[in-house]
């Protein structure tokens, strides 16, 4: 064997040791959180079933999925989890499309954004809980209200993360554009908008998140339907399987839409 | 002959609350067809507030400032600024699509440029997978997709490292040479003003004016910069150039 030859099988072995344990630490991980969830699901049962915590108040692993199969078989499941979904991803969308709408105009007009900061600071501080009641008051109790809570409690910090990432936007940028022969609109459609596509995903994350707890807070005071009516309906008739029950499905959503967008994120990767 | 862009009594001041600052007090010069001028002058002296007041993005607040006939100009930045979301190709034809010409002959043309600055093969690629010169020479072929008749180069490569900055600089030179545009290029750096100008013009430190003027011959091809610096001439305008900057520096 050369000495060239010797090179290279090592080099190909050090290649290969990298791939090994850049894969162990990849199983190590998974593991670990699998793990923490067995563990977790396996005290509970145990504590439940030896009488440490009292299976009333605190259900149990078994019992919730009992409780899932009936809801699934009696379909309220997909009843009350459909309509909590369809409410979260309208406001969703609302709040996306109108985020980017009004972060737009602020950009565009200077002056406009000037004038009303302090006002959007004032609503985006304000907690969107207390105006819930209004709500009711106003637009009754259907899913119009809880639509409008969700869009509340994303809207406002969307439009300010949104405009505050579009200034921040290199001056130089915007020059080459006027030097080119562009205008201000072009600047927009050119330059401000496809550099923040990372921006608009990153806040889509945020907002998705905001909108599920926006039409949770919703339901509590104003539905006969949804995810949220189960959790206040079940605590006040002490069915406590029914509010942990919907607590987990809700853990559900709230990974799905975040898998839903994190792929999206990988998509626009790939293809810049 | 009639200059391509004549400038006088050129005047800017900068204003916050707090007052004004005088950038350009008094700077008149001409530039003629074809010459390739450079200016330096002390940093924050107000070269690149110049530029961007013969670009047309600052109005005078006095002076004049008039071009021999309709002029196209293009105006080249520090940094490439290349759009990551877009591919080379994408890139070079942004001033074509500004100005909403983009019409088959206009496409040949940047394709051609690509072919002939050898960026062709790499057209579809996104900028971050070429190099800093390759870079920076899309950003020259952007500029010229929309054929200037007027180029100015705002220290476009001082971004650079060393040894780029010396290939680029001399090629940027020779195309601006070949295609017989007309330059105005702003540099801190002596011998890249030197190497590559017909003409240079020293601003004061702010408010500047006009200071010095050096005209620039070699009797050698300018295509080789290299060489150039080897030559006697060079050495005495560097060092004219150097004498009449440190004047300026406090002691």
């Amino acid at each position: 064997m050369s000495p060239n030859e010797n090179q290279n099988n090592i080099s190909i072995t050090n290649q290969q040791a990298f791939i090994r344990a850049h894969k162990k630490h990849h199983h190590m991980i998974t593991f670990s959180r699998i793990s923490i969830l067995v563990i977790f699901l396996a005290v509970w049962e145990y504590a439940a079933r030896s009488g440490i915590i009292d299976i009333f108040f605190f259900s149990s692993p078994t019992a919730i999925i009992q409780y899932l199969y009936k809801m699934i078989v009696d379909s309220t499941f997909f009843k009350h989890t459909g309509i909590t979904l369809l409410e979260t991803i309208i406001s969703f969308l609302l709040v996306t499309f109108l985020s980017l709408l009004f972060s737009t105009l602020l950009w565009y007009w200077k002056n406009l954004s000037e004038i009303l900061e302090p006002y959007l600071v004032v609503l985006n501080s304000l907690p969107k809980s207390a105006l819930a009641p209004l709500l009711i008051v106003w637009l009754g109790t259907g899913s119009t209200t809880i639509i409008t809570a969700g869009i509340s409690v994303a809207l406002f910090g969307s439009i300010i993360s949104l405009y505050t990432g579009f200034c921040q936007t290199d001056k130089e940028l915007l020059k080459l554009i006027l030097t080119l022969g562009g205008n201000r609109k072009d600047t927009l459609f050119k330059v401000i908008l496809p550099s923040s596509v990372p921006l608009i995903i990153s806040n889509m994350k945020v907002n998705i998140g905001l909108c599920l707890v926006g039409v949770i807070i919703g339901e509590f005071l104003a539905a006969r339907r949804g995810l949220g009516y189960l959790i206040i309906y079940g605590s006040q008739v002490f069915q406590l399987n029914m509010v942990i029950t919907s607590i987990i499905i809700l853990c559900m959503i709230a990974m799905g839409f975040y898998k839903i967008i994190q792929s999206m994120e990988h998509l626009y990767k790939k293809r810049g | 002959m009639q200059p391509v862009l004549s400038v006088k009594n050129l005047y800017y001041s900068y204003h916050n609350l707090k007052g004004e600052t005088p950038a350009i007090a008094d700077i008149s010069f001409d530039v003629a067809e074809g010459e390739f001028l450079a200016i330096v002058g002390p940093s924050g002296c107000g070269k690149s507030t110049l530029l961007s007041i013969i670009a047309g993005l600052l109005k005078p607040e006095g002076g004049s400032l008039s071009f021999g006939w309709p002029t196209t100009i293009g105006y080249m930045l520090q940094h490439d600024h290349l759009f990551e979301w877009r591919t080379i190709y994408q890139n070079v034809i942004l001033g074509l699509e500004l100005n909403k010409s983009m019409t088959k002959e206009n496409i040949d043309y940047v394709l051609q440029l690509l072919k002939d600055y050898g960026l062709y093969s790499f057209k579809d690629q996104k900028p971050s997978q070429l190099s800093g010169g390759m870079r920076q020479r899309a950003a020259l072929i952007r500029t010229l997709a929309i054929k200037p008749s007027l180029l100015l180069l705002d220290e476009p490569f001082s971004a650079l490292d060393f040894q780029t900055r010396l290939t680029v600089s001399a090629d940027i030179g020779n195309i601006i040479r070949q295609t017989e545009k007309t330059a105005i290029l702003i540099t801190h750096d002596l011998s890249e003003a030197v190497t590559l100008a017909d003409r240079v013009l020293v601003l004061s430190k702010r408010p500047s004016t006009v200071k010095a003027e050096l005209n620039i011959h070699y009797d050698i091809d300018r295509a080789s910069p290299l060489s150039i610096r080897n030559t006697a001439e060079y050495q005495e305008y560097f060092n004219k150039l150097w004498k009449e900057l440190s004047d300026d520096v406090p002691k």
